[in-house]
């Protein structure tokens, strides 16, 4: 795509402060400040040198695994009286659309001469993705995850570690993801010289919801084209779940600009957009689920990648010009679409797109005959510990 | 009483400046900060606590989670200010979130009102700080700019420009919290700030100790110190704070 093109579009470039509207900044320490506008000025001459790009991609197809596959689900579309098709992003290298991202700032990093990656997690998808992208290019690696998440996901962890990278679990504040974000923020701030931090969503202070778009952009270019070639015409609708919002910004970016519905599902439990008034956290003014005075409130959700009270600034200015709808979905509506997913079509997915699956359950008699595109940012091998004690009375 | 002419009179009369920070809303924190004005602290800094304190360290994490589960809210913690009754200036440190939900104009008359002049807002960094500054200086309010250690030459003179009260100089690349030594960025970046400015340079973050402080004061106009304060306070209640306060005085005096 051209300049001019993402110029044109409506998720274009961010302002001169890194504001989509009202959204974004840069809300850091001053210790950090030269860090971003460092990391600002490296994003751009990597992204406009083909050398580079051509680099990122060789990377993203020959270890990767893209493009990811596109499939119509036919069985579970029959059953709900619609079209449904999924992009295939549970398919790529470490099971979820977060390696897009991570391989981008991982060889940016290094472009950059730095030597360390930290991350925070969540699900623990981003700190798998992180921890091979620091194996496969010889870095260290720090990942910062929530001493609640650190239970939940017990597989991830022992994947992080089982591929060198240190995960540290983070006992402060409600222990999920928000204050890993923290513990990894300040861990960057004692160790900015040599340590990039590799933020693994569309949040953060200027530049990361743009650069982590621009990284994810690869998914809704692919589905475009896919969807195009496969029915011929766009999608009625997009959908795709939220937390911070990497995945749904990756895929909403190849149908911004055309007729499609696009719909980001949070969890009920972490309903920032819906639920959230604007703050600022992390770096970046956004929906934010907080008190009456301003105090972050703890989000709730059975999928530890989406326990965030935040979501990223672009989902927040998207939301406010009505360009994507924000609903969302209880706990108990993911696990009944955890279940269907999986005995219909094979799929067993991450409990996060679960959640853009349980959405259209719900909807489907309002969607009838209409064509709806669900990214299937991961799959379920993560959460099927969790799910065992979940569904244990019914699946014994 | 004015932060900045009090502590402007302090550099000009040339008395080295301590100034103590302590967690509004933590058990005990009016009487740490009586016995901080009463031990030759020269202002002192309140914490209004913040879900997520992302420059400090474990310390005034735990301060800060320990007063907002006892229910401190900004507005708890500045009725209580006038009662405090010291004789010197006093400012706030909170994120900005706190300000941001509340709306900066009515954030700044809070402040007025309860007699806080100064303010330090450490995730608020120079290009995002304009609306904040201009209604703090509406009201009167002096708002305190850190300088890192990160920051380029031609930065510097600009966060000099828009700092009010004193500099923050911080001390070293990390978060608040105690070191066994001083790092040698604490006085190299003082050094790099004392001739842009007339205002008090104050070395803050990792200066953990009575003779740290007067390490670091041979260079800069003074210190600010948190961590060594508030572990007193958690562990030995205001006194302590007090006696504290005292040895850091007579080392940076000495």
């Amino acid at each position: 795509m051209t300049i001019a093109a993402e110029t044109r579009s409506l998720m274009g470039e961010p302002d001169d402060s890194g504001r989509f509207g009202e959204f974004g900044g840069r809300f850091v320490p001053e210790t950090l400040v030269p860090a971003c506008q460092e990391l600002e000025r490296a994003f751009h001459e990597a992204w406009n040198d083909p050398v580079w790009r051509e680099e990122l991609a060789s990377v993203l197809r020959d270890y990767a695994g893209r493009p990811s596959g596109l499939t119509e689900c036919h069985r579970l579309g029959e059953q709900l009286g619609l079209r449904l098709f999924l992009k295939r992003e549970d398919l790529n290298h470490t099971g979820s659309h977060k390696i897009n991202n991570v391989i981008g700032q991982a060889l940016l990093a290094k472009r950059m001469g730095k030597t360390r990656l930290v991350a925070e997690t969540g699900a623990g998808q981003h700190g798998v993705a992180s921890a091979t992208a620091a194996a496969l290019l010889g870095m260290e690696c720090k990942v910062y995850m929530g001493a609640v998440d650190v239970e939940r996901q017990a597989l991830n962890v022992f994947r992080m570690r089982l591929l060198g990278a240190e995960v540290e679990a983070v006992h402060s504040g409600s222990r999920t993801l928000k204050d890993a974000v923290n513990e990894a923020m300040r861990d960057w701030v004692a160790t900015v010289g040599d340590t990039h931090y590799c933020l693994g969503s569309v949040m953060g202070p200027h530049p990361y919801p743009f650069m982590v778009r621009q990284f994810h952009r690869v998914i809704g270019e692919e589905a475009r084209t896919q969807f195009l070639a496969l029915v011929g015409e766009d999608p009625d609708l997009v959908v795709a779940c939220v937390g911070g919002g990497s995945n749904a910004i990756g895929i909403f970016s190849g149908f911004v600009d055309t007729d499609s519905r696009l719909i980001g599902v949070e969890p009920a439990g972490g309903a920032a957009v819906s639920r959230g008034a604007p703050g600022v956290v992390h770096g970046m003014r956004s929906f934010l689920m907080q008190d009456e005075y301003g105090q972050v409130e703890e989000a709730h959700s059975i999928s530890a990648g989406l326990d965030y009270p935040g979501v990223g600034p672009e989902h927040s200015h998207l939301a406010s010009i009505g360009r994507a709808e924000y609903p969302n979905v209880t706990d108990a509506e993911v696990i009944e679409a955890f279940q269907l997913l999986s005995r219909t079509e094979g799929i067993i997915p991450a409990l996060e797109p679960a959640h853009a699956i349980a959405w259209v359950a719900r909807e489907a008699a309002q969607l009838q005959g209409q064509t709806v595109l669900v990214n299937m940012s991961g799959r379920g091998d993560k959460d099927v510990g969790q799910m065992m004690d979940v569904l244990k009375d019914r699946l014994g | 009483m004015g932060l900045e002419s009090h502590l402007r009179g302090c550099k000009e009369s040339g008395r080295k400046i301590l100034v103590p920070y302590i967690t509004g809303g933590y058990p005990g924190w009016q009487d740490a900060i009586r016995a901080c004005a009463a031990n030759g602290a020269d202002a002192v800094e309140i914490g209004i606590p913040f879900s997520d304190p992302v420059m400090d360290g474990p310390v005034i994490q735990r301060a800060s989670q320990a007063a907002l589960e006892a229910g401190t809210t900004p507005q708890s913690v500045l009725e209580e200010v006038p009662h405090l009754d010291v004789d010197i200036p006093l400012a706030v440190m909170t994120y900005f979130n706190v300000v941001h939900h509340d709306g900066p104009v009515r954030f700044a008359n809070r402040l007025v009102a309860a007699g806080v002049t100064g303010c330090i807002l450490p995730d608020l960094p120079l290009e995002e700080s304009g609306e904040w500054c201009e209604a703090a200086d509406a009201a009167g309010v002096a708002t305190v700019m850190l300088a890192a250690p990160t920051a380029p030459d031609d930065r510097l003179p600009r966060i000099v420009d828009r700092c009010r009260g004193f500099v923050y100089s911080v001390g070293l690349l990390g978060v608040t919290g105690e070191r066994d030594s001083l790092a040698a960025t604490a006085t190299a970046l003082a050094e790099r700030l004392l001739p842009l400015t007339e205002l008090p340079v104050l070395v803050g973050v990792g200066v953990s100790n009575a003779e740290q402080a007067a390490t670091a004061c041979r260079v800069a106009d003074g210190v600010i110190q948190g961590a060594s304060m508030v572990r007193r306070l958690i562990e030995s209640g205001p006194d302590e704070v007090g006696r504290y306060v005292a040895e850091v005085r007579a080392a940076i005096d000495a």
